[in-house]
């Protein structure tokens, strides 16, 4: 049966719609064999945990970065407080995506009070969605809705219904409330639902554009496409509605994660015709290949990207050579997200490193496309071969302190805020980079073995933090088994 | 008051997680749902001391807690955190989802309270309840009422005639929190004073809290958020309080603040050698005011352009401390002012008072208003001679830009700077502003 439908307001959420899970712990090929098949996963629960991220933040991240909208979080004023990090990024990224002249983010709360939970906050909504386009004249408004607005049962949808018909622009209703799922990355879905159901339109014709949905990293794409004839269509950073409106016209779709953009490849494929990548992102040189050649078979350009996979190869293959002399037999942790997580340690593979663990922070058993070529830990494991302490572990910082106390790896490589911390106060050199294109294809693992081999050389810092460190964590936690409190 | 705001300058209630954050070795532990402890920490940056952040244990409310309630999973994690984090103090805060459903939290902390003699503390900051300046004050008279008051036989209350409490900056949320309580230690202690700061790293963590009764009296600088904690020690323990409505910046302020103080410290009771006390303050302005001989020639020659008037977007603390500083010590001439702490009505009189007490010539008109998205668009509609100075949160760099004004970052959120143990008040905070301010219009210079 097909996940996508977007003739309801919400998304269903990944627990029941791809069976995905928090908790796991086992090798990488364990995880993918019991995988196949589908549905067979049982997630476990822990009996401690720490603070976790919600999917009003993540639905937040899709949304806010798009130029002309302006964003409402209905919910009290707190709900809303870190968007301004996107605020940030958008500004000191702009240029990546020659956008000179960034204008300032339009980010509202509809400030929630005691009242309004008993009342309703309905009436606060509208006026705030008037208020709003009088004051940010958007040519789009999203409601992101939070576990308040969420229990006091405010008819989000129908307020923003009737505004939109009387504005005349879409007013786009996001369910996103942090209770309703263990995955923070249902808030991406929530978000491109929103943006599949309402801001998406029918193809006016067929344009040399190739959706690519990412977050904000360096625009790599625009070289590699424009080779072949097209150019990039970001989403949703550094979108405007107008580009969203047309993605449908692109020739195909991109993902940089398929963990952030499992949901509107599909979306797009299945709502409007636009074909998706199937093999996931180009990390590694294994899976770089695969991704080039479905992207040629796709456009009909088999023989130029031929061409131009063997142009990287003689230009990178010989750095590539010497980096893994350098890292041979390097050990590794990584922590990470799900799909760009499994990424990483294919990066670590192909550089010689030896990865020897991993926790990420869900695993999806299929993507909403169903095709087993999206499967990237299925590559890993195909290509390079299996993962030891492979453990899904929803950013449990406890854990990974534990994790890390045990195996003290050589390099701790995060994807995540929050992390990195804990490799350092152990002494491990500890790497996070922002850039999630960074990686990518041939010239991306030498961008990644450059770097790692810096930060194993450059330990300094970290082995005099080790030194002077206050540690929150027991003896008696870091004597216990990592995964003491799963399943109990 | 209550619509709709733009660019938020304070969070919720649940925000005062980072109070307890603030006291060395206390863990905050979140009855919340997923998401709230990591919104908070965004908020206010690089803010996961000893064990906030993604360090906090969180029930991490999900449906199930919401629909059958989530006491069961809470009493895990407070069992769990024992042993997983090494704390000297626990406190359960709570958020909308268990504020909505109705958990009765307070009974499963007493279990622990009781039952295993735990440092054990919980209040409710449902998020839709307060925001976090009101909140503060709930976290502080909850960590009083059900910890400090366990200790109370050991510290009877003013047992100690030179102590005081200082109740004054909101850790985190005044962003330049660790140096001023570290400031009002070293102004208060050179009086001849003890003062318990009560947060940072100067503070004895919950050791100095347990010592509250035995103060004295209490030293209180605020406009209006902390009140409740005075109120509650004056009510506990009989302790009056020395209140100085905003930040003492620079020496005029500061040195009305020690006059005050000293004065009052006097009154009380306290052993102070007053001529000493004196001393002391005489000579702080003495430095102060070479520094500012120094630099005169500067601020009135510098022939290239410096700012010549402010508009300040902060908290009424801030704007009111600022504005009379700027105005008295550096020349700047405070324009229009924005007080975006959402500053109930019933203080905003005597805010707007005293502002206008700070010059005879001059009116300065003062909005009180949280939306501070709102309050930008007034300020670009507003025409004013000469170069201009943004004194405001990251938010505003933006509009600077557009006016081509001055910006210095001094409130939250604050992304594009980095505060570390400097200090705002007392005669080494005005000299930091003047270097702030000045270090900022001179690096446009190329």
């Amino acid at each position: 049966m097909s996940k996508v439908n977007l003739d309801i307001p919400e998304v269903e959420i990944r627990e029941i719609r791809l069976n995905s899970i928090t908790g796991f712990q086992g090798t990488a090929k364990e995880l993918v064999s019991q995988c196949s098949g589908c549905g067979k996963l049982k997630d476990k629960n822990r009996s401690f945990s720490q603070c976790l991220g919600c999917g009003t933040s993540n639905a937040a991240c899709t949304l806010t970065l798009i130029q002309d909208a302006a964003i409402i979080s209905h919910g009290p004023v707190g709900c809303s407080t870190c968007l301004h990090e996107f605020a940030f990024t958008y500004r000191v990224n702009a240029h990546l995506r020659q956008l000179e002249h960034p204008t300032q983010r339009k980010i509202f709360s509809t400030n929630l009070e005691e009242k309004d939970t008993i009342y309703g906050g309905g009436k606060k909504l509208d006026a705030a969605i008037r208020e709003v386009f009088k004051r940010a004249k958007p040519k789009a408004i999203f409601v992101i809705t939070t576990c308040a607005a969420g229990i006091i049962g405010d008819d989000v949808e129908s307020v923003a219904n009737n505004a939109e018909k009387e504005l005349g622009i879409p007013v786009v209703a996001v369910f996103c409330e942090g209770f309703r799922s263990k995955m923070w990355t249902s808030g991406f879905d929530a978000g491109y639902h929103g943006i599949a159901r309402k801001i998406i339109k029918p193809a006016r014709q067929k344009r040399n554009i190739i959706n690519v949905i990412n977050f904000w990293g360096s625009d790599i794409f625009r070289e590699w496409f424009g080779e072949l004839g097209y150019e990039p269509n970001y989403i949703t950073p550094f979108a405007t509605v107008d580009s969203l409106s047309y993605s449908s016209e692109a020739a195909l779709t991109v993902q940089a994660c398929s963990t952030l953009g499992s949901y509107l490849g599909a979306a797009l494929e299945q709502g409007f015709g636009v074909p998706e990548i199937r093999n996931s992102p180009p990390y590694g040189i294994a899976q770089t290949d695969r991704w080039f050649r479905e992207l040629g078979q796709i456009l009909g350009k088999e023989k130029e990207v031929e061409d131009l996979l063997a142009r990287k190869k003689a230009e990178y293959m010989p750095k590539i050579e010497a980096l893994r002399e350098k890292l041979k037999g390097k050990t590794a942790y990584v922590t990470a997200g799900a799909s760009h997580g499994h990424s990483l340690l294919a990066l670590l593979k192909e550089l010689g490193m030896e990865p020897q663990g991993a926790a990420i922070f869900h695993h999806d058993p299929k993507y909403d496309n169903e095709d087993e070529r999206s499967d990237t830990l299925r590559h890993t494991v195909e290509d390079y071969g299996d993962v030891p302490n492979y453990n899904v572990c929803n950013k449990q910082e406890f854990e990974l302190v534990n994790v890390l106390n045990r195996i003290k790896p050589d390099i701790l490589l995060a994807r995540h805020g929050g992390m990195t911390l804990w490799g350092a106060k152990l002494g491990i050199p500890s790497l996070l980079i922002g850039d999630e294109h960074f990686g990518m294809g041939y010239e991306g693992l030498v961008n990644y073995g450059e770097r790692i081999a810096e930060a194993l050389e450059n330990d300094e810092f970290v082995k005099n933090l080790a030194k002077h460190s206050v540690n929150p964590y027991t003896k008696w936690w870091l004597e216990q088994e990592p995964y003491t409190f799963l399943g109990k | 008051m209550a619509g709709l705001i733009e660019q938020e300058r304070y969070t919720c209630a649940i925000g005062a997680l980072q109070t307890v954050v603030a006291i060395p070795r206390a863990v905050p532990i979140l009855h919340s749902g997923p998401g709230c402890g990591v919104m908070i920490k965004g908020f206010f940056e690089r803010a996961a001391g000893y064990a906030g952040g993604e360090t906090a244990p969180c029930t991490n409310f999900s449906e199930k807690e919401v629909v059958f309630g989530g006491t069961d999973r809470l009493r895990n994690i407070i069992k769990n955190t024992y042993k997983v984090l090494d704390t000297d103090l626990q406190v359960v805060v709570t958020g909308c989802t268990a504020g909505i459903v109705g958990d009765d939290v307070a009974s499963v902390t007493d279990e622990f309270l009781y039952e295993e003699d735990r440092p054990i503390v919980h209040v409710e900051t449902s998020g839709f309840k307060s925001n976090n300046y009101v909140s503060h004050s709930a976290v502080v008279n909850a960590i009083i009422d059900q910890y400090v008051s366990r200790f109370e036989d050991d510290n009877p209350a003013r047992s100690d005639k030179n102590l005081v409490n200082v109740i004054a900056s909101i850790p985190y949320q005044d962003p330049f929190w660790k140096g001023n309580l570290k400031e009002y230690k070293r102004l208060l202690e050179g009086l001849g004073l003890k003062a318990n700061i009560l947060f940072g790293p100067h503070s004895g963590g919950v050791k100095e809290w347990q010592t509250i009764p035995k103060a004295n009296f209490n030293v209180f600088i605020s406009p209006w958020y902390g009140e409740p904690i005075v109120k509650n020690l004056e009510r506990r323990y009989k302790q009056p309080y020395y209140s100085f409505g905003y930040m003492p910046i620079g020496a005029n302020a500061t040195t009305e603040f020690l006059n005050g103080v000293l004065a009052y410290a006097l009154e009380q009771g306290a052993g102070i050698d007053e001529k000493k006390a004196r001393a002391f303050i005489a000579e702080e302005e003495k430095a102060y005011y070479e520094e500012l001989d120094n630099l005169a020639t500067f601020l009135l020659e510098f022939r290239y352009g410096l700012p010549e008037y402010a508009h300040i977007l902060h908290d009424a603390g801030y704007v009111t401390g600022l504005t009379r500083f700027l105005l008295h010590e550096t020349g700047v001439i405070p324009k229009e002012q924005f007080i975006v702490d959402n500053i109930p009505n019933k203080y905003q009189e005597k805010i707007a008072e005293t502002i206008k007490s700070f010059s005879g010539k001059r009116e300065i008109p003062v909005y009180f208003d949280p939306d501070a998205g709102a309050m930008q668009d007034l300020i670009r509609g507003l025409e004013h001679k000469g170069r201009g100075l943004i004194l405001g949160s990251g938010w505003d760099k933006e509009l600077a830009k557009e006016l081509d004004a001055d910006f210095l970052s001094i409130a939250c959120p604050s992304p594009y700077r980095i505060v570390l143990t400097t200090n705002y008040v007392g005669y080494t905070g005005g000299l930091r502003v003047i270097e702030d301010i000045y270090n900022t219009s001179l690096a446009t210079y190329k």
